[in-house]
């Protein structure tokens, strides 16, 4: 390898996970935008308006004071574990981007590049880990801020979240049967074309519509976001475990929570929803007279299809906020272990037995 | 000691999102398990009934304003009524029925808080805002009679304050007839909904004979299904004329005070809607010079009637030695007054039995053996305003 390959590699990486870390910062930002003008609208009011045309300077304007706010740790806090808590839960939720396909391959000069930072074969264990990692995160800021209100919105937390992997990584194995690959690249390609009847695309949502189901409501349950959102439920615990956070350090915990629902809206469009592949079928394109050369551009596998695709799923979390109740500890309970559980695991016998018999 | 060492207490309020205001509560829990729960009540505490005695009568209107602020009109109307046995005045029939009107509206405002803030404690927010949307218009159709949107003090000693101009008529009418299917807009968000029927059912449940042993009164008595309003059982201002229904539970738990207080709102739309078509014309306060202020336009014509303005409202009137007790059916259940007057222009003593505070004294027993997150649905169940509670 030359030296000049190895320049090139350089830069790649470091542009690259610079635009994942730039993509994932500005969702951050901006999906709590999304979600204030999602849900204002369901609720009859206008969410922000003044910072900007429409508000949309609102999440600048939200960060910046966050930054400037007095930075306060409890006297009795366990400092070390307080301070590292935030840290624990951001940087597991922003590094699992590195995997995520955003888009296919494209050639700038001579180069292909790729809209992935890294192509694991072992990629979606990679993210179920570092998922699990944001939960100690929850736990060490519950247990080191000293509060009872903390601890109990980090114990909540804890157990909410090991429950439902259980859950969401069942229903993740039957997808993994089907495309027989741990790579989210692999598994976005074998979803292209037409698949079901020749008028649905191949997606697995189609072939695994139970396991789609359970994914969303464990990524919801997963991500501590209402109907699931127990551990800050603010009507009971106030606002759960970052009670005792201010300023920049509570800034973290939010943004790894939205970098969570970001990662699991990912990963749903990657598993379940085609990944980069298009919405609407190239063949629909060539039907339409008059396109002629941007039958490419617009019917082939894009980054932009990622993007609709994230954004609707995204926007299932808010329609959710919107509507549901909150659940009981008890029954958040019973619903993972007693009906999610069973019912991934029997989905998992019906896929291996229809595998079986289809080969 | 009778805390063991898994259990531990945890401080809930007074500053605290979803104790609906000032309620402080101590909770030793076991786990998310409520074992015990003690209520510490006096942060909002402003010694009205004190107050009311270094006040004339007509200047204690404005501090039942401020028992329950969410249905002033009301709190108002116990008290006249009070004062009014007292003194034995007959109040014309046209102020009876614009009383009527003023304590449904308020009793519909008040509902409609609940529902946000009930429905805000189990996790459904958009009621809240929805509900909201129509106590707006309630405020402001109080703003057009009353000249106020919250503290109204509309019903005096002896009448209401001003007669309703055919601009608030028409108005009140048209918001009747819209109302209604916003109470179905509601009901299509909370009430089959699983989650929230799941957080509510079996929850908080008070038996016919404890609802009874614990002194309630109001939609958390109805919701055990004691069939006690005092709107049919002690009828005052227009309610022997009108026809309304008094909805009940069965089980009694928060479910069932849900069901309720939702059906009253209904039961309410009907009531004003009967007064509106019944209403006669006439006088709005009585006609006993010694009570009711004179016509203004008289006061500023003559030097008598201006002397006499002035004392009225500067020393009041007196009331005859005696005692009198009065209970309303406000929306939280029986306000009471009991008034001794010693034949001066101000009360000896004035006691004033609030529902809230009476209805909260069984939120331990409700919440006990439940989880932590059903401490808030038996809180919001049981409607209490804390300016009422501490008075």
């Amino acid at each position: 390898m030359g030296i000049i390959d190895l320049l090139v590699l350089t830069i790649y990486i470091v542009a690259g996970g610079a635009l994942i870390m730039v993509f994932t910062l500005l969702n951050t930002a901006y999906l709590t935008y999304y979600e204030r003008k999602v849900m204002a609208h369901m609720q009859q009011r206008l969410g922000p308006m003044h910072t900007g045309y429409h508000g949309l300077l609102q999440p600048l304007a939200d960060g910046l004071k966050l930054f400037f706010k007095e930075d306060i740790i409890p006297s009795q806090a366990d400092k070390a574990v307080f301070i590292l808590a935030p840290l624990m839960g951001l940087i597991p939720a922003f590094i699992s981007f590195a995997v995520v396909p955003f888009g296919p391959k494209f050639t700038v000069m001579g180069h292909e590049v790729p809209l992935y930072l890294a192509d694991l074969n072992i990629s979606l264990l990679y993210v179920l880990a570092l998922s699990s990692m944001g939960a100690y995160g929850i736990i060490m800021a519950g247990w080191s801020s000293n509060s009872k209100y903390a601890l109990m919105g980090g114990l909540r937390s804890s157990s909410q979240v090991i429950s439902y992997e259980i859950a969401m990584g069942l229903s993740l194995i039957s997808v993994l049967m089907m495309s027989g690959s741990l790579s989210l690249v692999e598994i976005t390609k074998a979803q292209a074309g037409a698949g079901l009847l020749g008028i649905l695309p191949n997606w697995n949502v189609f072939c695994q519509p139970v396991a789609f189901i359970i994914y969303l409501i464990a990524s919801i349950a997963e991500t501590n976001r209402a109907p699931f959102d127990l551990p800050e439920a603010e009507n009971e615990l106030v606002a759960g475990f970052h009670v005792e956070y201010s300023g920049m350090r509570f800034a973290y915990f939010f943004m790894a929570e939205y970098a969570n629902m970001l990662m699991v809206s990912c990963l749903a469009v990657v598993l379940f929803l085609g990944g980069w592949n298009p919405i609407i079928p190239r063949s629909v394109f060539e039907m339409v007279p008059g396109l002629g050369g941007y039958i490419g551009f617009i019917g082939d596998p894009a980054v932009w299809w990622f993007i609709i695709k994230l954004y609707a799923y995204f926007f299932l979390f808010l329609w959710f906020r919107a509507t549901l109740p909150r659940l009981r500890y008890d029954q958040l309970m019973k619903l993972g272990w007693k009906i999610m559980l069973p019912v991934a695991l029997a989905n998992i016998l019906v896929t291996g037995i229809v595998m079986t018999f289809l080969n | 000691m009778a805390t063991t060492s898994k259990e531990i207490t945890v401080n809930m309020g007074p500053q605290h999102p979803s104790t609906h205001g000032v309620l402080r509560l101590i909770l030793e829990l076991d786990g998310e398990t409520v074992v015990s729960c003690a209520p510490h009540l006096g942060y909002l505490h402003r010694g009205s009934e004190k107050l009311a005695e270094n006040r004339t009568y007509q200047q204690i209107v404005p501090l039942t304003d401020r028992f329950d602020y969410l249905s002033c009109g009301n709190n108002n109307l116990a008290y006249a009524i009070a004062v009014e046995k007292l003194m034995g005045i007959e109040v014309p029939e046209r102020a009876d029925y614009l009383r009527t009107i003023v304590a449904e509206l308020s009793r519909i405002s008040s509902h409609l808080l609940w529902l946000a803030t009930h429905a805000a404690d189990i996790g459904a927010v958009t009621v809240l805002l929805y509900t909201l949307r129509e106590r707006e218009e309630i405020l402001e159709l109080f703003e057009l009679l009353t000249g106020a949107r919250l503290t109204v003090s509309y019903v005096n000693i002896g009448g209401v304050r001003r007669d309703a101009t055919p601009e608030f008529i028409a108005r009140c009418k048209d918001f009747m007839s819209r109302f209604p299917a916003k109470i179905d807009d509601y009901d299509t968000l909370i009430m089959e909904n699983r989650i929230f029927v799941g957080r509510t059912k079996g929850i908080g449940i008070i038996s016919y004979d404890e609802a009874i042993d614990w002194g309630l009164t109001g939609g958390s008595l109805r919701g055990s299904g004691v069939d006690y309003d005092l709107r049919k059982a002690a009828p005052y201002a227009a309610y022997d004329r009108v026809e309304f229904d008094v909805p009940l539970g069965k089980t009694g738990d928060v479910y069932d005070r849900y069901i309720i207080r939702v059906e009253e709102m209904r039961q309410s739309v009907r009531i004003i809607n009967q007064c509106f078509r019944d209403m006669p014309d006439g006088p709005v306060k009585a006609d006993i010079p010694t009570v009711s202020l004179p016509p203004k336009d008289r006061v500023m014509a003559d030097i008598e009637t201006l002397a006499h303005h002035f004392v009225l409202v500067s020393k009041g009137f007196t009331v005859a030695p005696g005692e009198v007790y009065v209970g309303c059916e406000v929306p939280k259940g029986e306000l009471g007054f009991y008034i001794v007057s010693d034949g001066s222009s101000s009360p000896l003593r004035m006691k004033v039995r609030s529902p809230s505070f009476v209805n909260l004294q069984c939120l331990p027993r409700m919440v006990k053996g439940h989880m932590i997150a059903d401490i808030v649905s038996c809180i919001g169940s049981i409607d209490i305003v804390l300016g009422e509670v501490d008075r």
